[in-house]
């Protein structure tokens, strides 16, 4: 598993390079074929088993796998006379987390600091209400526009500052959203063939807006295609009766609609299927809530069947984000169980 | 010389709540010892080291007393409440809940024989996602009562390990800034300890005829404890407080500046001959200064100027910006002048300072 290294990995939208250097070392002695395509999607062929019996067995079918390698992170955009910078987000970055974090900005990992002004000095609501991220800078420690500017340029961009770590049976860092799928990934891509053709798609630039899943589909023309993500488990105590989306420990979670895509019904109820059979804990993600590359990728050329498979996180687009290794695990065996499985049936509509 | 990146570096990772500081009084003291001619800890944990002067008074009476004053408390949280598998928490000191989300922290369990008291559990504060959430709670800091710390326990062990009143601090490691500038936690006041042990190194090479009594007190963020017990105790004929103060930065407009010296205060609270002679001091030694007028009252002076009889007292600021964040921002040459500036202050002082 190489969720570690690639949690603690630099990768915002559009700025991928480290986490693909990391996935293309990882996953090069197990697959056919690597490409590397315009935008900068890493698509893999680990071809079907080759035996007799396994080609008669099932027709030629080509199943992608993807997982998103960008994370939600900021975007320098200008620079203030005293040396502060202003920025933007790339994703979606909630402006209540942003006060008080360490971040880190460019291939250098210049450190840099969010701060407020001191809760003693301020007035009125200031206190209690958010403040958006247009009256925020981050703080290198520069004195002038131009220190600013030859430190981080327009358009450096800078993630949280935070290590992956464990936390009692949980795993913390940043980026599991969607880190955790790409590790999910490279686990599934290590172990013996399929018997099938299977891509194992690593796309870019999920977060703003699902760009690069589709050209990859599109290159491929799959089957069918699984999508594995880190999402939102909002499992805390709440004073309102409120659906937790997932909860941590419970399993994989099962999309059926989200705000992308509608999953295949057909896919879904292997998923199920093979987790009722081998014993696999799962759950079912509360539907209407997020969105996955599945929303590009079952657009493509005439369609693609899709079902996004999910491991639950706390705390995701923050750097705290937190997950539970069981699920994690749970996730790779409910995946190659469901892959193996696959039957002709399955694949056609 | 002393290394001041590295003083700020231990001395601000190092963990010491208002009201819990003993667990750095082994490392204060061991920085304080080279330095000093005695070192001890008040019955209230305020760790006091005596510098004496270099020469004793020959009709037997003691020396003259200098008091430095910086407080080693910081603020933080603490466990009121153990909710299914999450720690509910409060304040203490001024802890800023705008800058809760997303932190790491550590768990400190408390309580005599408990197995767990020794090593702190690491844990998060997360934030529910922004996904879910209406608009109207997404412009509302989450307060207080709303925050969980996630330890990523079971909900049986957490019941078992955790109680209320266990200490929470924020889990972060002091970094380097572009120009002199390191930011972290617990800034205030540990910088100003730092202050007092540059002041103590460079007396060593200065001779002075008062005792300097560098006091790192207790309780400050909470009640100023440990300035109105050490002042108590020591009857020092003058002091000199030092603790941060607002610099100016991008959402707070203010002359102070990181990087352009100590910041000397000016108002009821600071004796005015003495406050006089920080800035001639300043002036002797080609050192940059900036004057801070207010009616002072947040910090260790006021306790120390109404203390018994009444001593006559100073202060001197930190510039730092992020004032009560974990990314307290300040700059080390202020740090090193300040401590500089005191030693000569110090060596300055005979018996006809406030003729």
């Amino acid at each position: 598993m190489i969720l570690e290294k690639l949690s603690n990995a630099m990768g915002v939208a559009g700025n991928e390079d480290a986490v693909r250097e990391i996935i293309l070392d990882a996953v090069r002695a197990h697959v056919d074929e690597v490409t590397v395509d315009s935008m900068g999607n890493v698509i893999t062929l680990k071809a079907r088993a080759s035996s007799r019996r396994a080609a008669r067995r099932n027709p030629p079918a080509r199943v992608m796998i993807a997982a998103h390698m960008d994370e939600v992170g900021l975007m320098v955009t200008g620079h203030t006379g005293e040396g502060g910078l202003k920025f933007c987000s790339v994703g979606g970055i909630d402006d209540r987390v942003l006060p008080g974090l360490r971040v880190q900005l460019g291939k250098d990992r210049v450190p840099g600091v969010i701060g407020l002004k001191a809760i003693h000095v301020t007035k009125g609501d200031e206190d209690t209400r958010v403040t958006p991220r247009e009256s925020l800078i981050i703080d290198v420690g520069a004195t002038s526009k131009g220190e600013a500017e030859g430190i981080a340029p327009l358009g450096t961009y800078g993630t949280f500052a935070a290590e992956y770590r464990r936390l009692g049976q949980l795993a913390s860092g940043k980026a599991f959203d969607d880190r955790a799928g790409c590790s999910v990934l490279v686990d599934l891509l290590q172990k013996p063939a399929y018997p099938f053709d299977l891509y194992g798609v690593f796309t870019v630039q999920e977060e703003v807006g699902l760009r690069g899943a589709g050209i990859a589909a599109h290159r491929i023309d799959p089957t069918c295609a699984f999508i594995l993500e880190g999402t939102i488990a909002d499992d805390l105590p709440k004073k309102k009766d409120e659906s937790a989306t997932t909860r941590l420990g419970k399993g994989p979670a099962l999309s059926v609609l989200d705000r992308s895509v509608i999953a295949d019904r057909k896919l879904v109820d292997h998923l199920v299927a093979t987790a009722e059979k081998r014993g696999i804990p799962y759950q079912f993600k509360q539907p209407g809530i997020g969105g996955t590359d599945a929303g590009a990728i079952h657009l493509v050329r005439e369609g693609v069947p899709c079902a996004p498979v999910s491991v639950p996180c706390r705390y995701i687009h923050s750097p705290v984000a937190v997950l539970d290794l069981r699920d994690y695990r749970n996730t790779v065996r409910l995946v190659e169980a469901s892959l193996r499985d696959l039957t002709p049936d399955t694949l056609t509509p | 010389m002393l290394n001041t990146e590295e003083l700020i570096q231990t001395l601000t990772n190092a963990v010491g709540l208002s009201g819990y500081e003993a667990p750095i009084h082994e490392l204060v003291k061991s920085l304080f010892k080279p330095l000093a001619d005695e070192v001890h800890v008040s019955k209230v944990g305020s760790v006091l080291a005596w510098k004496r002067g270099s020469v004793q008074p020959k009709d037997g009476r003691p020396n003259r007393r200098l008091m430095l004053s910086a407080h080693l408390d910081e603020i933080g949280l603490i466990v009121s409440g153990v909710e299914k598998g999450f720690l509910r928490v409060s304040r203490v000191g001024g802890t800023d809940a705008r800058h809760m989300l997303g932190q790491r922290v550590l768990v400190h369990p408390q309580g005599a024989g408990n197995p767990s008291a020794l090593s702190p559990v690491p844990g998060v504060i997360g934030s529910r996602p922004p996904h879910v959430l209406p608009p109207t709670q997404r412009e509302k800091v989450v307060g207080f009562v709303d925050l969980y710390v996630d330890v990523g326990l079971p909900a049986r062990t957490v019941e078992r390990r955790f109680q209320v009143g266990d200490l929470v601090s924020f889990d972060v490691r002091t970094a380097k800034l572009k120009g002199d500038r390191m930011s972290g936690k617990a800034m205030d006041n540990r910088v100003s300890v730092v202050t007092e042990l540059v002041c103590l190194d460079e007396l060593q090479r200065l001779k002075h005829d008062w005792d300097v009594v560098a006091v790192a007190t207790v309780g400050e963020e909470t009640t100023f404890l440990g300035a109105r017990t050490s002042a108590y105790a020591l009857r020092p004929d003058a002091a000199v407080a030092i603790d941060v103060t607002f610099a100016s930065q991008h959402d707070y407009a203010t002359h102070i500046e990181l990087g352009k010296g100590p910041v000397i205060a000016v108002g009821p609270n600071y004796h005015p001959k003495l406050t006089q002679r920080l800035i001639d001091t300043c002036k002797k030694l080609e050192m940059d200064y900036q004057i801070e007028p207010g009616i002072g009252g947040g910090t260790d002076a006021w306790p120390i100027q109404v203390s018994q009889e009444g001593v006559p007292v100073v202060e001197i600021g930190v510039p730092l910006r992020y004032m009560h964040s974990t990314v307290e921002t300040v700059h080390v040459k202020d740090v090193e002048r300040i401590g500089r500036l005191m030693a000569h202050f110090a060596a300055g002082l005979d018996d006809k300072v406030f003729e």
